[in-house]
């Protein structure tokens, strides 16, 4: 039985520069930083004091007060995304077979912020175990799906993908496989967290992963310049509708691409470092272009990983020159987290976004605070430098890693 | 009414996001104010925390409406 085809038909994105897809966009394509002080908790005694956070949200413009008090934050954001996704798609729940619509959610962490308080509040408390009957069901990673599939009525497979940072890539690709196998029509994918809190910023401080560039936190996030040291935390979540092709045309769904193909593959090799030759990244890139049936000189656009740490980056560029041969350098490369920071989990999510909006526009949103030149990476490699540099994007493929060593990338063609 | 009842009521109205009009004694937490039974369990342990009381389940499993939560705080809170 051939694969059936699967594509785009909605989208949704809330971010630290854009609270819709629009806005963000909006803020890719003129190349804003969304880092800033740390609002979320007094951040005074932490080595890194900023991150990039969602900013002018109100929740209960989307959930009442009473349904978002139990919910996590990281649960409340992929509600609000997928609200946007389902509008944008134009999914009437009454037209579809609701048994063959999935939720297939990713994110890395879940509900740390409930768990945090939770546990704060019974370790300063008179050891009388008083946990609320919400904190497990707020707390764990597989609420978010859960929540979407009984807002929506979604009553095909539903699950979580944990993979660390390549947590909705993840998500997307299973969604992609059920519905080219036939076993879905249609699926709500991406992913959603919400880590800018004491003990994930106080986390990733210790393993001496975040940028500690507190004078100047919109140019901390830089990647692959010189003077990079570590990433910017994010927050925020993105949604994607994927429906399988025939059942977008029967319904006249805006089609934004198609989703080609899917990489997957783990580097075996530390639990936290890159492969120092990028192996891991290697093997996905290529299985993703194997999986898509395309060579690598199709690809336009690279959305890259690129954390703005000091191996990360270096493992990646390697990976993308041996992977692409000559082909590296004409094609357009880009890490949006200099602008977004790292939305861990969701990251893929957001930055698979990017790229179906670079095709849209043919316009490829740059990777902003480049101010010095790192002899570690080939000049010849366009990193699309401080400007969005306009160019035909009919091919671009995301990429994903997490701790863990997890790597997973997608390929989207127009159709 | 009582320092109790007011308590009380303001715990409902915070928890379960009513009206303050709704909350009247003969107001069931499940069929009038449309709690399931994890917001029943939370509105006790609410209950405990305000009051610092511990309410056995027996006792917690008869506590259904306002009135019965003001009443037994009232006999049981010293």
């Amino acid at each position: 039985m051939p694969f059936k085809r699967v594509v785009i038909t909605g989208l949704g994105a809330l971010t630290p520069i854009g609270n819709t897809v629009q806005e963000f966009w909006n803020g890719l394509s003129a190349g804003v930083s969304g880092a800033g002080p740390i609002t979320k908790f007094n951040a005074e005694k932490f080595r890194t004091k900023f991150a990039c956070e969602v900013k002018g949200l109100d929740i209960n413009q989307f959930i009442p007060r009473q349904e978002a008090r139990k919910m996590d934050p990281f649960a409340q954001y992929a509600l609000i995304v997928a609200d946007e996704a389902v509008a944008d798609a134009g999914l009437n729940p009454e037209q579809i077979n609701l048994d063959k619509a999935g939720v297939i959610w990713g994110s890395g962490i879940g509900g740390l912020k409930t768990f945090e308080d939770e546990v704060k509040n019974y370790a300063t408390g008179d050891g009388s175990p008083r946990y609320n009957p919400f904190f497990i069901p707020k707390m764990i990673a597989d609420s978010a799906s859960g929540l979407l599939s009984i807002r929506y009525g979604f009553r095909g497979v539903n699950y979580v993908t944990v993979s660390a940072c390549a947590s909705a890539t993840n998500a997307m690709i299973d969604a992609f496989n059920f519905i080219r196998l036939g076993r879905l029509d249609i699926a709500i994918s991406g992913g959603s967290e919400a880590a800018v809190t004491e003990a994930g910023v106080g986390g990733f401080n210790a393993l001496r992963a975040l940028s500690e560039r507190n004078d100047s936190p919109e140019t901390a996030s830089r990647p692959f310049d010189k003077d990079r040291d570590g990433f910017v935390l994010g927050e925020g979540a993105g949604a994607i509708i994927l429906e399988e092709y025939e059942h977008a045309k029967a319904r006249g769904a805006k089609i934004y691409a198609e989703l080609i193909g899917g990489g997957m593959s783990s580097d075996a090799y530390h639990i936290t470092a890159p492969h120092p030759e990028g192996l891991g990244a290697l093997n996905v890139m290529k299985d993703a272009l194997n999986d898509a049936g395309i060579g690598p000189e199709d690809i336009d656009y690279i959305n890259v990983h690129g954390t703005s740490t000091p191996l990360g980056d270096v493992s990646e560029a390697t990976a993308i020159e041996k992977v692409f041969g000559e082909h590296a350098y004409r094609l357009n490369i880009s890490s949006t987290k200099s602008m977004t920071g790292h939305l861990l989990g969701a990251a893929g999510a957001i930055e698979s976004i990017a790229c179906l909006m670079a095709m849209q526009h043919n316009l490829v949103p740059p990777t902003i605070n480049h101010f010095t030149d790192d002899e570690q990476f080939n000049p010849k490699l366009n990193f699309t430098f401080n400007k969005a540099q306009e160019r035909a994007v009919n091919v671009a493929l995301s990429n994903t890693f997490g701790f863990g060593g997890h790597n997973f990338s997608v390929v989207f063609r127009k159709l | 009414m009582s320092e109790i009842a007011d308590k009380v009521k303001a715990i409902i109205v915070e928890k379960l996001g009513v009206e303050e009009s709704e909350v009247t004694p003969e107001a069931s937490f499940t069929n009038d104010l449309g709690a399931d039974s994890l917001d029943t369990v939370e509105l006790i342990m609410e209950f405990e925390k305000e009051f610092n009381i511990s309410i056995p389940d027996d006792q917690a499993e008869n506590i259904g409406t306002v009135g019965q939560a003001i009443s037994y705080l009232e006999e049981n809170v010293k």
